[in-house]
């Protein structure tokens, strides 16, 4: 008698997104145009290795502009994160916080930019309130698992705030810090993007130099990105976060004026749908066809690409995944070789998708390819370093097989549960990223909203990121019932 | 004819020697048994044996090492992956073979844990998963056993039928063992240790556990 076999469930549930990414793939259009392509990559690799970082004198000035967006960018998000945070239990609260990091920095950034024009303003907050949705979620989440048994033991009649002050706040604070340092960085990436929509960060001149072909200005730009962020945890020091934020204010320049009254009419007038705005007695049917008109030939197509898009990169970063992890861990390559593993993986996770995709599709041509490789490459290389750095926990029994047979049955099984969990956790973070590499010309929303905002149709644009902040709250809820479903835990993706 | 022969040997973990002055012989076909207080050495001892007894020899450490995520067939199919080629290992890892799944179930039969085969280890408790491990060195085709504590974690009477399953399968077997009863009964020879010595190393034939009383009386006692 032989005991029957039962796939497991986590095998099953890979099984059906496997499946779906493949149909989504077929339907894909993943065709390098560009008639050369090695030749441009031959000229961007000597380029890279050939940095010039004296090519511009606001080299450094970008650099020092990104910082100061993101340094004030977090520090902002972090306080009305924190604010919402303590408030978090009301249901009112957290929808609010659910909607406002489900639109993506960069859509915000182009809504401020409506309203404040190039002010360092738009910068700011197009960081600033995203990312306190994103904060004051898991600030909370850090609040509630808290040991409670040193509440339980203050003396009964203790005040609320005494509580926090005393009992809660101190046991959070660590937490607190070492999630804000992963926020600054995500930040530093958020604000040299936001140089593609005219900042004056990074993104700014990468493109530019890019569309010159100045290679080796694009690889000292991309040289000094990573210097500051690999060595972030170097400058970042607590009591000099207020020489850095009064800095960051100094150096911002503030001068760009913007008009109250322009802010006025974007919000009350230039957001209404254009039927609405304009009234009569046919009101209503003009606005019936507006947005019929909007939905079959913006919002459908576009949303059936991004969460193609999605899909694919979801299942692209998972393989990518399991090349990557193995190259930093220690049961699996030696000191020299993971030394190699640590820089490539640096190098990849530090690159935001959207300069990576930008990149790509210089190389080969608008397709859905340059997202999928750029999306799996940078999401793969944070999940890849989380797993890697989980597999130094592990240790080998004695007489453990070796190469490829301990990878597969001594190590995979192991790391298989956690990297699923990063995945899922991360498929809300690939469907925001998605919906954005539109603006470089791929059919996703961010395309369509792309247009609308080029093309002053801003009550267009709104309906549009309303959609993709729906459908991005759509995947978080679908992600966290297959989690919960699989008992997948996401402890892992605090550090 | 000697299998491992250690002379005046020193053993222990980053620089802090547990074992001092070790000079030891096995030979092959003998099956010892490491009695001693826990901290005595014993499991430095098995490591240092398990370092020179060459590829024929399987291990069941003290921790077990299973991997929790994967099914007792995995567990135990896992005692045999060097002898296979990496994609047999790796179909067997997606879809078992019949004919390893019929191997493996004969083994884990003889541990009566053949109800558990397709379960996953995670699930199991700690004596079946002891029972996992030991499955998983007597699928090892070597001819050596090496076990730390194989038994602690069973009840007395599958403690024998196991003990009997590894004589029955390995030709060489050495055991850590804290019960001095069964340490007598299932080996031929006695290896006892105190704060990293041998101090005895005998026949068990004609041995009752009091013999073996002073091993375990501490130094202020």
């Amino acid at each position: 008698m032989i005991a029957r076999r039962e796939p497991s469930p986590l095998l099953r549930t890979t099984g059906v997104f496997f499946l779906v990414g493949l149909v989504c793939l077929a339907f894909a259009d993943i065709a390098i145009s560009t008639v050369d392509p090695w030749l441009e990559f031959g000229r961007l690799l000597s380029g890279i290795i050939t940095p010039d970082f004296y090519a511009t004198d606001s080299l450094w000035l970008a650099l020092a502009y990104t910082m100061a967006f993101a340094i004030l960018g977090v520090a902002l998000g972090n306080l009305f994160g924190f604010g919402l945070a303590l408030v978090f239990d009301s249901r009112f609260a957290r929808m609010f916080c659910a909607v406002i990091r489900s639109v993506h920095e960069l859509f915000w950034a182009l809504i401020f930019l409506q309203m404040f024009g190039l002010s360092p303003v738009t910068g700011v907050l197009a960081i600033a309130i995203p990312y306190a949705g994103i904060i004051a979620k898991v600030y909370a989440e850090i609040l509630e698992e808290a040991d409670p048994a040193p509440l339980k033991a203050l003396p009964p009649g203790t005040g609320r705030a005494s509580a926090f002050l005393f009992v809660r706040l101190p046991d959070a604070w660590a937490h607190f810090k070492s999630y804000s340092m992963y926020r600054l960085e995500c930040g530093l990436r958020s604000s040299a993007v936001l140089g593609f929509i005219g900042l004056p960060t990074l993104g700014f001149h990468l493109e530019t130099a890019f569309r010159e072909g100045q290679y080796s200005e694009v690889s000292a730009l991309l040289i000094l990105f990573y210097i500051v962020i690999a060595s972030m945890r170097v400058w970042m020091k607590r009591p000099l976060l207020p020489v850095y934020l009064i800095g960051a204010a100094l150096i911002l320049p503030w001068g760009v004026a913007f008009s109250l009254s322009h802010i006025g009419r974007f919000l009350t007038s230039d957001i209404v749908p254009h039927p609405l705005r304009e009234g009569g007695p046919d009101m209503m049917t003009k606005f019936a066809d507006w947005m019929s008109a909007m939905v079959f030939e913006q919002a459908l197509p576009g949303a059936v690409s991004t969460i193609q898009l999605t899909m694919i990169a979801l299942i692209a970063t998972g393989l990518l995944t399991l090349i990557f992890f193995p190259l930093i861990s220690p049961l699996l390559l030696g000191r020299g070789p993971r030394w190699a593993g640590h820089i490539f993986l640096v190098v990849v996770r530090s690159t935001p998708e959207y300069i990576l995709a930008f990149v790509l599709l210089q190389l080969w041509g608008p397709s859905m390819l340059p997202a999928i490789v750029a999306l799996a490459l940078h999401n793969a290389g944070i999940i890849g370093h989380l797993v890697g750095r989980y597999t130094e926990q592990v240790t080998l029994r004695q007489d453990s097989s070796t190469g490829a047979n301990r990878y597969f049955y001594e190590v995979l099984p192991r790391v298989y549960r956690p990297m699923l969990a990063l995945l899922f956790y991360r498929w809300e973070v690939i469907l925001r990223e998605t919906a954005i590499l539109g603006m470089l010309g791929i059919a996703t929303l961010g395309f369509y909203i792309d247009s609308a905002f080029a093309d002053l149709r801003f009550d267009r644009a709104m309906v549009l990121i309303a959609l993709t902040a729906l459908l991005n709250i759509c995947v978080d809820v679908i992600s966290r019932y297959v989690r919960g479903k699989l008992r997948l835990q996401t402890s892992l993706e605090m550090k | 004819m000697s299998l491992v022969e250690l002379r005046n040997e020193s053993a222990g973990y980053s620089g802090t020697p547990v074992l001092s002055g070790l000079t030891l012989t096995v030979n092959a076909g003998e099956r010892i048994a490491l009695v001693g207080e826990s901290g005595s050495g014993k499991s430095t001892l098995l490591r240092l044996l398990y370092e020179r007894c060459g590829p024929d020899v399987s291990l069941v450490p003290q921790e077990l090492g299973l991997v929790q995520a994967l099914t007792v067939f995995h567990n135990v199919y896992m005692g045999r992956l060097h002898c296979r080629s990496v994609w047999h290992n790796l179909r067997n890892l997606v879809w078992p073979a019949r004919p390893d799944v019929a191997d493996v179930n004969e083994i884990v039969a003889s541990l009566r844990l053949e109800d558990k085969l397709f379960a996953g280890v995670g699930t199991l408790s700690g004596g079946q998963q002891q029972r996992t491990a030991i499955g998983r060195a007597l699928y090892h085709p070597g001819d050596i056993l090496l076990a730390d504590e194989p038994v602690s974690s069973v009840d007395e009477h599958q403690a024998r039928d196991i003990l009997q399953a590894i004589n029955d399968r390995k030709q060489t077997v050495i055991l850590a063992m804290h019960d001095r009863a069964l340490a007598i009964e299932f080996a031929d020879r006695l290896i006892g240790l105190r704060d990293g010595r041998v101090v005895l190393d005998q026949a068990s034939a004609g041995m009752s556990p009091e013999d073996l009383d002073e091993l375990y009386v501490t130094a202020d006692a």
